[in-house]
């Protein structure tokens, strides 16, 4: 079987993707999601807040993605449901299963990686105890509640403050349960602050900074946890163990891009963000092969998830059509001073689009500091933040003219 | 008397940091917003806070057990556990249209609850 551009994955990335490839002109568009329905995980985020840059609306999950659903079918795109991935060649050869199709072989001549991503588990952060049933990931739970109808539990203590698992603490409390309260290890919230507010502020559920589960008892289910403060090294001090009985525990401790496929490639990877690196046109290391979304790094909003799928999309059928432009010797962007990572890491030199946006993460929290960009070692732009966070996305857009000639861009935050 | 009053908009994931200034005799001001929800929320926030209620009812005969719904418009904060406790007693029949409603006027505020998303009826099709 041949296909022009084929996105795995039928979340908002990969929706976006699909759509944008189509209507730049690519007729045989395929969309691959492993799921019995389209839209990733946003039929399970029930809660509102979705949409507000590019429908400048605030929708819920299912709303958000029953938007992009509603277009793909007015579409030729072709949607193949349940079907898993299980190899893909150098060549662009992908091969598929499905009960439907049975083994599928696919040639295609662009491929739009959009896997997203999937939570870090108890087993991940090592916590000591016994293994009772009880111990759940945010999204499991979540998934439980809004898709399933069942109540996992009656008294929860949530491990970790990601804002899928402040998202929980509301649901459980609105649907009866009692929440004793959320431990961080880290000094600082994990979450948005949006959600430290009406989450938990709104419920009165209590956050505790600096403290962690040191132990989960329970034989059939889980009975009760021993929480803990933790020094500056994050070990927890002895004599400040206190027994919390309850009967669920959730798992809020971070997500991961789900990268096994793109490993088989193989692409180029950034330890820093998990995923593989990517030019301003979502092109990855090899040439043809995109990838968007939470795959490549994990986003705040999923606007910029549709925006980034919009412009894999867009690429693919430039690519497809033999225009998009060589990469030869692109511009390199570097993470500087409290910069984690950028995204793109390089850039073409003559760029995609008009405009390049850079999306990157601090390290450390920090108050009145200036966002500079440097062009080879020249300030090319600056604005100042009141205050920036780890687990709030920044970006910068520059028009793509001003990098033409550079060799290094690099993104740096920094008292003044 | 100038009264300088702070807030974490919830509108989006930006969280923008709001100060709203509160002065006699003037009209409320609002910075630090970077689009117009902002300027709303710190508003409402500071004189009759509302969220948008999002929960799930319980469907017959869907290929889901339970839909989400949603306000269609911000409610008063104070509410929301009882509209939550009411939304317990319903329960809807499948097919269901995005949109749809499935409960009117919900404790007198004018504001119906509606699905949030569309649900198929078992062994209609897929």
């Amino acid at each position: 079987m041949d296909v022009d551009t084929l996105v795995i994955g039928g979340g908002p990335a990969g929706l976006a993707a699909a759509l944008s490839a189509n209507k730049n002109g690519i007729k045989n568009v395929m969309l691959i999601e492993r799921g019995p329905e389209l839209g990733g995980i946003l039929p399970q985020c029930i809660h509102d807040g979705f949409g507000t840059v590019i429908f400048k609306e605030r929708l819920t999950g299912p709303e958000y993605a029953e938007r992009y659903v509603q277009e793909i079918k007015k579409t030729g795109i072709d949607v193949k449901l349940e079907t898993m991935v299980l190899q893909i060649d150098r060549d662009k050869r992908v091969i598929a299963v499905n009960p439907a199709d049975g083994l599928l072989d696919i040639q295609v001549k662009t491929l739009i990686l959009a896997m997203g991503c999937r939570e870090r588990t108890r087993q991940q952060i090592l916590i000591p105890g016994d293994r009772p049933a009880g111990i759940f990931t945010a999204g499991v739970a979540q998934r439980y509640i809004n898709i399933e109808g069942i109540m996992p539990g009656k008294k929860i203590v949530i491990l970790g403050s990601g804002d899928v698992g402040l998202i929980m603490a509301r649901r459980f409390s609105l649907e009866g349960a009692e929440v004793e309260g959320v431990y961080e290890i880290m000094p600082v919230p994990g979450g948005l602050t949006r959600n430290l507010v009406q989450c938990l502020q709104d419920y009165e559920i209590p956050l505790h900074l600096s403290q962690t589960i040191v132990d989960i008892k329970g034989k059939e289910r889980v009975e009760g946890v021993t929480v803990a403060k933790v020094d500056s090294k994050m070990k927890p001090i002895q004599g400040t163990e206190r027994f919390v009985p309850c009967d669920t525990v959730i798992v809020s401790v971070g997500l991961i891009p789900e990268n096994e496929l793109s490993e088989m490639v193989p692409l180029a990877m950034d330890s820093a963000t998990g995923g593989p690196i990517v030019d301003e046109a979502m092109e990855t290391s090899e040439a043809g092969v995109f990838a968007a979304g939470n795959v490549v790094h994990v986003h705040d909003l999923v606007d910029d998830v549709s925006t980034e799928g919009e412009v894999a999309g867009k690429a693919a059928a430039r690519y497809v059509m033999g225009e998009l432009k060589e990469r030869e010797n692109p511009t390199k962007v570097e993470a500087g001073e409290n910069v984690r990572y950028v995204v793109p890491q390089v850039i073409r030199k003559k760029s995609f689009e008009e405009n390049v946006k850079l999306f990157f993460r601090v390290k450390e929290v920090q108050r009145n500091v200036s966002v500079k960009v440097f062009s080879d070692g020249e300030k090319i732009y600056s604005r100042k933040e009141r205050v920036v966070r780890p687990p709030e996305m920044l970006s910068v857009s520059l028009p793509s003219s001003v990098l033409e000639k550079t060799q290094v861009v690099k993104v740096v935050v920094e008292k003044e | 008397m100038r009264k300088v009053h702070e807030f974490t908009c919830i509108g989006c994931p930006s969280s923008c940091e709001l100060k709203l200034v509160e002065e006699e005799g003037k009209k409320l001001e609002v910075t630090g917003s970077g689009c117009k929800i902002g300027e709303e929320y710190a508003i409402k926030e500071f004189t009759a806070p509302e969220r948008v209620l999002t929960s799930t009812v319980r469907v017959e005969n869907g290929v889901l057990p339970v839909l989400p719904v949603k306000s269609e418009k911000p409610i008063p904060k104070k509410l929301i556990r009882e509209a939550v406790r009411e939304l317990a007693k319903v329960k809807v029949k499948a097919p269901i249209k995005q949109g749809s409603v499935v409960y009117e006027n919900m404790l007198n505020t004018d504001v119906n609850v509606i699905a949030s998303r569309s649900l198929e009826g078992k062994g209609l099709g897929q």
